[in-house]
């Protein structure tokens, strides 16, 4: 009989816990999106934490994934920021706004280029962006070797290791290699922007999920295969890869800043103005984040491999902050 | 037996079919041999690996730093009230004893190449240490902290130091401080508790597993409190109660169908159903906890059944002859005598939703949770999946770290299956 009475008293103690927590306001922050912003992300997440907040969660979700769970509504059950690898798309602003988000801010952290990288053992290469389109695009000469696309190039086997779709750096590659390329060679008009950033399926481009470590150690073992992916991964691990020059200019914090290096992109994250004051900390994290302390010349994101903004668009940056700016007024 | 053959042969010399049939049996067993041998010898170099990559996680390097509290430094007075040590600049403080200690390193870029050989953690070590003793303010301290993780890489062999400047981890300068130090007795290595103390950490040598622990404790609670009841009841009815027909066939058919169902459909069913429909909150234990059960509920109900079905019926006759209600019978007799097998069946289950990652990345128990979860709805991370979030990180230091918690999550994993084993063998009853 005992027993039994326990048992009960588990079952209502457990039945009762559930409602109460879901209308409970929440307390700690919920940030989702790209996994290229998610390493910076959590630095400044865990520098709140130790200012009397809760650290916020963050889930890597890639950046359109977050656009989507960030635009579902307003309110304790959705994310109050969501990282991203490109600007918010037009479509994505209609979206959040059929469901109510509207007052969005966003927030440049800064640059990241995008390294076209090998082994540290093989010999280094350049690249130009048309070379690049005609060995990956499949509406393309589909070449076996990089010599057949020019004969300057060695005569290996093309092998790239490329990301998915669903990540912010196959759009951003696909808008600063894919469509540049397509244009030079003269195919843009006919092909369209869609067609000219389909990849070749016949297994010289592969695509190789959002998992870059693992690129990483694939590239080390194969001297042949080139790997797509941020700065930072190639900056955390010289000893094992390099990155390739592309037309002639090699990926670098100062090439990336002042974006002579070709495939450099910004990096955002947005927030939700009426989540601010609402959870607890909002606003102490976007100062965080662009604080000197974090985005200064010497801050603490610089050794994570972001590239900083320059000094004039960060202090705008700044102001944006502390006025709450929004994009869609 | 023997003899029976040899008679075959009709005490003729032995035939040659005789010959090729042991050699047909020899052949056979070592095949039989050998596959034993070369799964053993995958499992030991899956382990070998493991262990060799991971066993260096479980100690931190330490370097002495020699901090000076001097109040004009802390910008506090000489005796300072707690309210005061709060808002002092740690950082500042110990950047200042550096350049005390190294007067020898000028210009900003260098003295910064020198503090990064140090864990970011060190203003916090330094605060927590003046707050809980504020005595130490005007004395002279040497103090233990951690290394960076660069530099702990180095020191390990985990990073080659013999590279050019530009593709190691530490500057050439940086070597030499540390090869100093080890010289001047100012580096030491101790156990690494904050392992499995903290949470996960964005600087390696921060990083631990309590976090990851305590929310797949949570998870397993949930789905123990919903797969066990449940398991065991839908049991008892259908072997107990259930009369034999195509009805009852066709649910056990799918019970075991149930059984075989990949892992992320139970995820999905959990994003489109529990997340979406029902509004649970992201991410949470309660969540992933209802999502594996469903997991759990085939393998429990299997075990359950047979363990009943090896109670022998004298057992239920007995006590339905001395005036026991089916319910009685079921609850005082049967039950008790099946229950090892039962738990046997459960821990099992158990083991198994404690490795399972899939269905927790579709449900959200995916994120950077540095806060050690406090209930089953506040968001948390679990050990597989903790493994799978530091395998995707680019420092070198999370290398070592996967490992390290893959050894932990194995070493839970052989425990748990001891316990079934210990259980079957210390209460089961053989008639």
């Amino acid at each position: 009989m005992n027993l039994k009475r326990k048992m009960f008293g588990l079952a209502v103690l457990f039945a009762a816990t559930v409602p109460y927590g879901a209308v409970q306001a929440r307390d700690t922050i919920q940030i989702v999106g790209s996994s290229t912003v998610y390493p910076f992300a959590t630095v400044v997440a865990e520098k709140l934490g130790k200012k009397n907040f809760n650290t916020p969660v963050i889930e890597s979700t890639g950046t359109g994934g977050g656009m989507k769970l960030f635009c579902a509504g307003l309110g304790v059950k959705y994310p109050d920021f969501t990282n991203a690898s490109r600007a918010i798309k037009k479509s994505e602003v209609e979206l959040c706004a059929k469901n109510g988000v509207t007052g969005i801010i966003e927030i440049i952290i800064g640059n990241d280029g995008i390294a076209f990288s090998n082994s540290a053992n093989s010999a280094p290469f350049n690249f130009t962006k048309e070379q690049l389109w005609k060995a990956m695009a499949e509406h393309g000469p589909k070449p076996k070797t990089w010599s057949q696309i020019d004969p300057s190039l060695p005569d290996v086997a093309i092998k790239i290791m490329a990301p998915p779709p669903t990540s912010g750096t196959r759009d951003a590659w696909n808008s600063l290699v894919m469509k540049a390329g397509c244009k030079s060679v003269g195919k843009y008009d006919d092909l369209g922007k869609k067609k000219c950033a389909v990849f070749r399926e016949d297994g010289a481009v592969e695509e190789a999920g959002e998992n870059d470590t693992l690129i990483v150690k694939r590239l080390a073992a194969d001297p042949e295969a080139f790997g797509i992916f941020g700065f930072s991964f190639l900056d955390q691990n010289r000893d094992q890869i390099q990155g390739s020059t592309i037309e002639g200019v090699e990926i670098s914090l100062d090439t990336i800043q002042s974006y002579e290096y070709p495939i450099a992109r910004p990096l955002f994250f947005y927030a939700k103005k009426a989540h601010v004051n609402v959870v607890p900390g909002m606003q102490e994290y976007m100062d965080e984040f662009v604080s000197d302390n974090a985005v200064g010349e010497y801050g603490y994101l610089m050794d994570r491999g972001l590239v900083p903004l320059e000094s004039k668009s960060l202090s705008e940056v700044r102001t944006n902050v502390s006025s709450l700016k929004t994009i869609d007024g | 037996m023997n003899r029976g053959f040899s008679r075959t042969t009709g005490g003729k010399p032995l035939s040659s079919l005789n010959i090729r049939r042991q050699r047909a049996e020899r052949r056979f067993r070592r095949i039989g041999l050998f596959g034993v041998g070369l799964a053993l010898a995958s499992v030991l170099f899956l382990l070998g690996t493991i262990f060799s990559s991971g066993y260096s996680a479980f100690w931190r390097l330490h370097f002495a730093v020699d901090i000076d509290f001097d109040p004009v430094l802390m910008n506090v007075s000489s005796d300072p009230s707690l309210e005061e040590l709060r808002d002092v600049n740690y950082l500042a403080l110990f950047r200042k004893n550096l350049e005390r200690s190294y007067p020898e390193v000028k210009g900003r870029s260098e003295r910064r190449k020198l503090a990064q050989m140090f864990s970011e953690s060190v203003p916090d070590i330094l605060e927590s240490l003046v707050i809980s003793n504020p005595s130490l303010v005007g004395s002279k301290q040497r103090i233990w902290v951690l290394s960076s993780s660069s530099a702990e890489m180095i020191y390990k062999g985990a990073a080659p130091r013999d590279i050019e400047e530009t593709r190691r981890v530490l500057t050439d300068q940086q070597l030499t401080w540390l090869d100093q130090w080890q010289g001047e007795n100012l580096t030491r290595t101790r156990f690494n508790f904050r392992f499995f103390t903290s949470g996960p950490s964005r600087s390696p040598e921060l990083a631990g597993l309590g976090g990851a622990i305590v929310g797949s404790a949570l998870t397993l609670l949930v789905t123990l409190l919903i797969s066990f009841p449940m398991g065991v009841a839908a049991a008892i009815y259908l072997e107990e109660y259930a009369p034999k027909n195509r009805v009852s066939e066709i649910i056990e058919v799918n019970i075991n169908n149930l059984a075989a169902v990949p892992s992320i459909i139970f995820g999905l069913l959990g994003l489109a159903v529990l997340l979406n429909v029902f509004g649970l909150p992201r991410g949470t234990p309660l969540v992933g906890g209802m999502v594996l059960s469903l997991m759990t509920l085939p393998t429990i109900i299997i075990a359950s059944r047979a363990a009943l079905k090896a109670v022998p019926p004298s057992i239920r006759d007995g006590a339905l002859a001395m005036g026991a209600s089916p319910m009685q019978t079921i609850f005082h007799h049967v039950l008790p005598l099946a229950m090892p097998g039962i738990l046997t069946g459960t821990i099992i289950g158990l083991a198994q939703a404690l490795g399972e990652t899939a269905p927790l990345l579709m449900i959200g128990m995916f994120a950077f949770v540095a806060d050690t979860p406090s209930g089953i709805l506040d968001q948390a991370s679990s050990l597989p999946v903790q493994i799978y979030l530091w395998a995707e990180s680019s420092e070198r230091g999370y290398v070592e770290l996967t490992a390290a918690a893959i050894m932990i999550i194995l070493v839970f994993l052989v425990f748990m299956n001891l316990l079934a084993v210990f259980l079957r063998k210390k209460f089961e009853r053989r008639w």
